[in-house]
């Protein structure tokens, strides 16, 4: 049989192994053939027959009462089919619906809007044209109400009620409520201990370290397309979904339609960067209008729409306090964060964790005792609270140690760098126990610094920096050089089923194959690409353990009913858990082949072993038989007894997460007369353990640098006082183009993770986790000889130009 | 609504439709003749996904009308490979260079960056970035869209090159 295999016998191994594509291998993409010619298939392209178009009519008001709704002008224009209100909702008990983080969420308002550009009514129609005008018929009462923007005012005893729906609720979901706008309080840590750490030490430092409101922004905004089939009961949703098997789920359990009888279809998604996990009203919207119409029915938001009405993130205000030794020993770390949660609370987090993984803000140093307390707050802004390219909250706590460390070695007289090295776990320190309790699985980070400080020339930029500032004093220069460093350590690969889960599913994942005859395989998994890679870096995976070719396996996810189930694709997890799945689904598949192979060569299992793509004989090299062989064999010359068929499915659930970490470096020139900024350097050493793609990896930290420099540099969804929200368009948004995004240089450390089947840690997040402190260090780092402790991002130019301006420095 | 006739060219074919006077053609384009590589990222001019050729010019067709379209050659995505499926050196380019990820600003990059080696078939790396500065990708952080555009200026302009000689 299979005279490919016959081919392949005489190859050379490094043949044979750059044929399997396996893992290691700068692999070309198999998704781009269809993307380079326009052939994807994004939920906007999803038409059906006889489907309508709904459109919002939402709140031009941060926070008012509702008094009447007046849908009759909407519905007497011809081709609106239908305009849903909160009336309509409320007999199905869906005008409200429950939000990953435990809380409700509007789905129309009904007595009171609390966010501007809030979801009011649902206008359905024959094309999005006839919508959007009978969209602006809907004619909407409303009584303007005192509006509550800043979250530092959000607990005063005279503060805006914003939640009447809850406002005798003493307790929610994570513990008791201390007053009517407040959500939870989560506290972790020693706080005695703490104290006392402080107490007792030499040098402490205390800043309030504000991460500001922004959005993800992904290209292809939110879409869903819902079509009920009233005949056959089922409902088929194509949806913008990186957690379409939860969708599923929700769906079953909030419509009652049985679980089996809905199909949630993720189909290419163009970019989620966290924006796509949530569950928005527009997407129960369009599957109420298709289950009351029974014709499929649209929803495609518009990018102001999304910029004001989907998926915030951060909005978090941290004040950090280090206690050190007069020569730089950290003793411990105390944090206070006030997390403004928008009106309601819809952070997409593990459901046992509120603040999601800030617990890790202890990073990269040996931090003997630390005590951290976060108050979530409700405002009149949009809910959401996603992990904008970050697992759980990690850049949130990854910017607040870095920006610490920065301001405790300038009240050491300390360089950034030599405080950090002395701070460090150290490698023989993993598995290592921090704090506040996670267990890191493994890190060099010395030599990781080190490396970076040598391939940047640090010493050589310091020596620079301090002739500038020389000639700047006297005159000579008008630009500030800036330095900045950051060291991150992540947490990914959400995670553990112990701890982590979604509405009560564990955060496991998962992976099936089917070999077939040919020795040409099918693989799903529960997670979902949006422009990551899965079809090629999945493939490679498999490739290594089973040693058939990648060019060979077909990757699928997306659709729920074919594919696994699965926790989705966000938090850097997709690697570290459907991606452990893979691993151990292709060593499964192999105990089986050489099962086979040990039948067709007629010796013992033991007298077997596995070469690249083949089963030798030890000592007998030329008997072998080819993986393609095998599978062959396995549809009709098994051993006795022995099941036909070459299949197997693996549901992983982590022993624990995974710990990526890098140093990134970044040297930044400032004009002081006009706060013109230039990033001259950006270098980024990413540590993910194993590489499965470096070509991907490399692209992962290209773009995860340049959404950092868009926060850092420039992002900012801001509310002024009455409740408007200012950054809702491509506009107002700073969202970076080719001329403004630097060049980056990237590189790499390799420490593979101990507990994961091939060391793999993801990377995805980890350019952004650490890039925003690398930025907003270097803006920082300009003016660190100066009468300046810490600058808020964003570090727009006109914001430096204040800076500059108060400092005195603008000519 | 009342409709207006147009007539026009669409990847070499001539196209006759009705379309109302209001419709957009990034609409026109992919719910009437169900060309849905053009996509819709802001509606804004601001995203460059719905970018295609019009008359020798890269367009926004999230803000032109369909109406103003009548009596023009229009190239979309779908009319870069050639017919018998050749790849466009920019479509190779961009794969071989790993120019894209999700894939939803692609189709706007490409044929930004077909009419900018029209314009400048040689661009600088600087000439290349300020050229695709109307095209917005959240996903690479453009570095590698640069050598993208390139890798495909130096396979056309080799190819010229050969035709000459």
């Amino acid at each position: 049989m299979s005279d490919a295999a016959q081919k392949t016998d005489g190859e050379k191994i490094e043949d044979r192994e750059a044929n399997l594509k396996g893992i290691g291998c700068s692999r070309k993409r198999t998704e781009d053939a269809r993307f380079i010619q326009g052939k994807g298939n994004y939920v906007d392209d999803v038409k059906l027959p006889g489907m309508l178009f709904g459109d919002f009519v939402r709140s031009p008001y941060g926070h008012a009462r509702i008094k009447s709704i007046d849908t009759s002008k909407a519905l007497a224009v011809p081709g609106v089919k239908a305009v849903l209100t909160a009336a309509d909702l409320k007999p199905l008990s869906l005008h409200y619906m429950p939000t990953l983080a435990g809380d409700v969420q509007a789905v129309l308002a009904e007595e009171k809007v609390l966010f501007q550009n809030q979801e009011v009514a649902f206008v359905v129609a024959e094309d999005r044209y006839i919508a959007a005008d009978a969209a602006e018929l809907v004619e909407v009462d409303y009584e303007e109400l005192p509006v509550l923007v800043d979250p530092f005012k959000s607990m005063e005893p005279d503060a805006p009620l914003l939640r009447e729906d809850i406002k005798d609720k003493t307790e929610g979901a994570h513990g008791a409520r201390k007053h009517y706008n407040h959500i939870f309080t989560w506290e972790v840590g020693e706080k005695e201990e703490t104290d006392a750490a402080f107490d007792k030490a030499e040098v402490t430092i205390k800043e309030l370290i504000s991460y500001q409101r922004v959005h993800p922004s992904p290209m292809e905004t939110c879409a869903s397309v819902a079509s009920m089939d009233k005949i056959k009961g089922e409902l088929t949703v194509y949806g913008t979904f990186q957690a379409p098997h939860v969708v599923r789920t929700v769906t079953s359990l909030l419509s009652g339609i049985p679980e089996h009888k809905i199909h949630v279809i993720a189909p290419d998604i163009g970019g989620g960067f966290g924006n796509k996990v949530g569950v928005y009203p527009g997407y129960v919207c369009s599957i109420v209008a298709s289950i009351v119409l029974g014709v499929p029915v649209k929803w495609v938001e518009d990018r102001m729409e999304n910029l004001s009405a989907t998926a915030f993130a951060r909005d978090y205000h941290m004040t950090a306090e280090l206690a050190a030794t007069k020569d730089g020993k950290i003793t411990g770390l105390r944090a206070h964060v006030l997390a403004d949660h928008g009106a309601f609370d819809a952070c997409a987090d593990p459901t046992k964790w509120p603040a999601g993984f800030f617990n890790i803000c202890t990073g990269s140093y040996d931090i003997p005792t630390a005590h951290v307390a976060v108050d979530g707050v409700y405002t009149n802004k949009a809910p959401g609270g996603v992990a904008y390219r970050c697992s759980f909250r990690v850049t949130e706590a990854s910017y607040m140690i870095e920006r610490a460390m920065d301001i405790l070695a300038k009240k050491l007289g300390m360089d950034p760098v030599e405080l950090r090295l002395k701070n460090f776990i150290q490698p023989q320190q993993f598995p290592y126990q921090s704090a506040l309790g996670w267990e890191y699985d493994s890190g060099d980070y010395p030599t990781a610094m080190k490396k970076a400080m040598e391939k940047t020339h640090y010493d050589a930029l310091r020596a620079e920096q301090k002739e500038k500032r020389e000639a700047f004093a006297r005159g000579e220069t008008r630009e500030l050089m800036g330095i900045g460093v950051a060291f991150f350590t992540e947490i990914v690969g959400a995670g553990p089923t112990r701890n982590c889960d979604i509405l009560g599913v564990g955060m496991f994942d998962s992976c099936e194959i089917r070999i077939h005859p040919t020795g040409a395989a099918i693989a799903r998994l529960g997670t979902k690409s949006q422009g990551q890679g899965h079809e090629t870096t999945y493939a490679q995976i498999l490739a290594t353990e089973i040693g058939i070719s990648a060019d060979d396996i077909m990757i699928e996810e997306g659709d729920t009913d074919t594919a696994p189930y699965g926790l989705g694709t966000y938090g850097s997890r997709s690697t570290p858990v459907a991606g452990a799945a893979a691993a151990r689904v292709g060593r499964k598949i192999r105990d089986k082949a050489k099962k086979i192979a040990a039948h067709l060569l007629e010796v013992g299992e033991d007298d077997l072993e596995f070469e690249v793509d083949r089963f030798k004989v030890k000592g007998l090299p030329e008997k072998q038989k080819t993986m393609k062989e095998v599978a062959w064999a396995a549809y009709n010359n098994l051993p006795e007894g022995m099941e036909p068929g070459l299949e197997a499915v693996d549901y992983y659930d982590p022993p624990n997460m995974t710990y990526p970490f890098g140093a990134y470096i970044c040297v930044i020139d400032i004009d002081a007369d006009t706060g013109v900024s230039m990033i001259r350097k950006f270098y980024a050493l990413d540590d993910c353990g194993t590489r499965i793609n470096p070509m991907i990896i490399e692209g992962q930290v290209h773009g995860g640098l340049t959404e950092a420099f868009g926060i850092a540099m420039g992002q900012e969804i801001y509310y002024d006082e009455g409740g408007n929200v200012m950054g809702a368009s491509l506009m107002d948004y700073f969202v970076p183009t080719a001329v403004e995004t630097p060049e980056w240089e990237t590189d790499f450390t390799v420490t593979p993770s101990p507990h994961h089947p091939i060391g793999a840690k993801g990377v995805g997040e980890s350019p952004n986790v650490g890039g925003v402190s690398a930025f907003s260090n270097a803006v920082n780092d300009a003016f660190a000889h100066l009468d300046v402790t810490h600058i808020q991002m964003p570090h727009d130019h006109w914001r430096t130009w204040k800076v500059c301006e108060k400092l005195g420095l603008t000519g | 609504m009342a409709k207006t006739q147009i007539t026009l060219t669409i990847n070499g074919q001539q196209v006759e439709a009705l379309v109302e006077p209001r419709t957009l053609l990034i609409h026109f384009l992919r719910e009437q003749q169900l060309l849905t590589g053009a996509h819709i990222g802001c509606e804004t001019t601001h995203c460059g996904a719905c970018t295609v050729d019009m008359n020798g010019k890269s367009v926004k067709s999230c803000t032109v009308l369909a109406v103003q379209a009548d009596g023009s050659d229009v190239t979309t995505i779908e009319g870069m490979a050639a017919p018998d499926g050749t790849l466009h050196a920019l479509q190779e380019g961009f794969s071989e260079m790993h120019g894209l990820q999700c894939g939803f600003c692609t189709p706007g990059m490409i044929m930004r960056a077909h009419r900018l080696l029209q314009e400048n078939p040689n661009p600088s790396d600087a000439e290349i970035r300020m050229g695709i500065s109307g095209n917005i990708c959240r996903c690479t952080g453009y570095q590698n869209i640069v050598k993208a555009i390139r890798y495909a200026a130096e396979k056309m302009n080799a190819a010229t090159k050969e035709a000459a000689e």
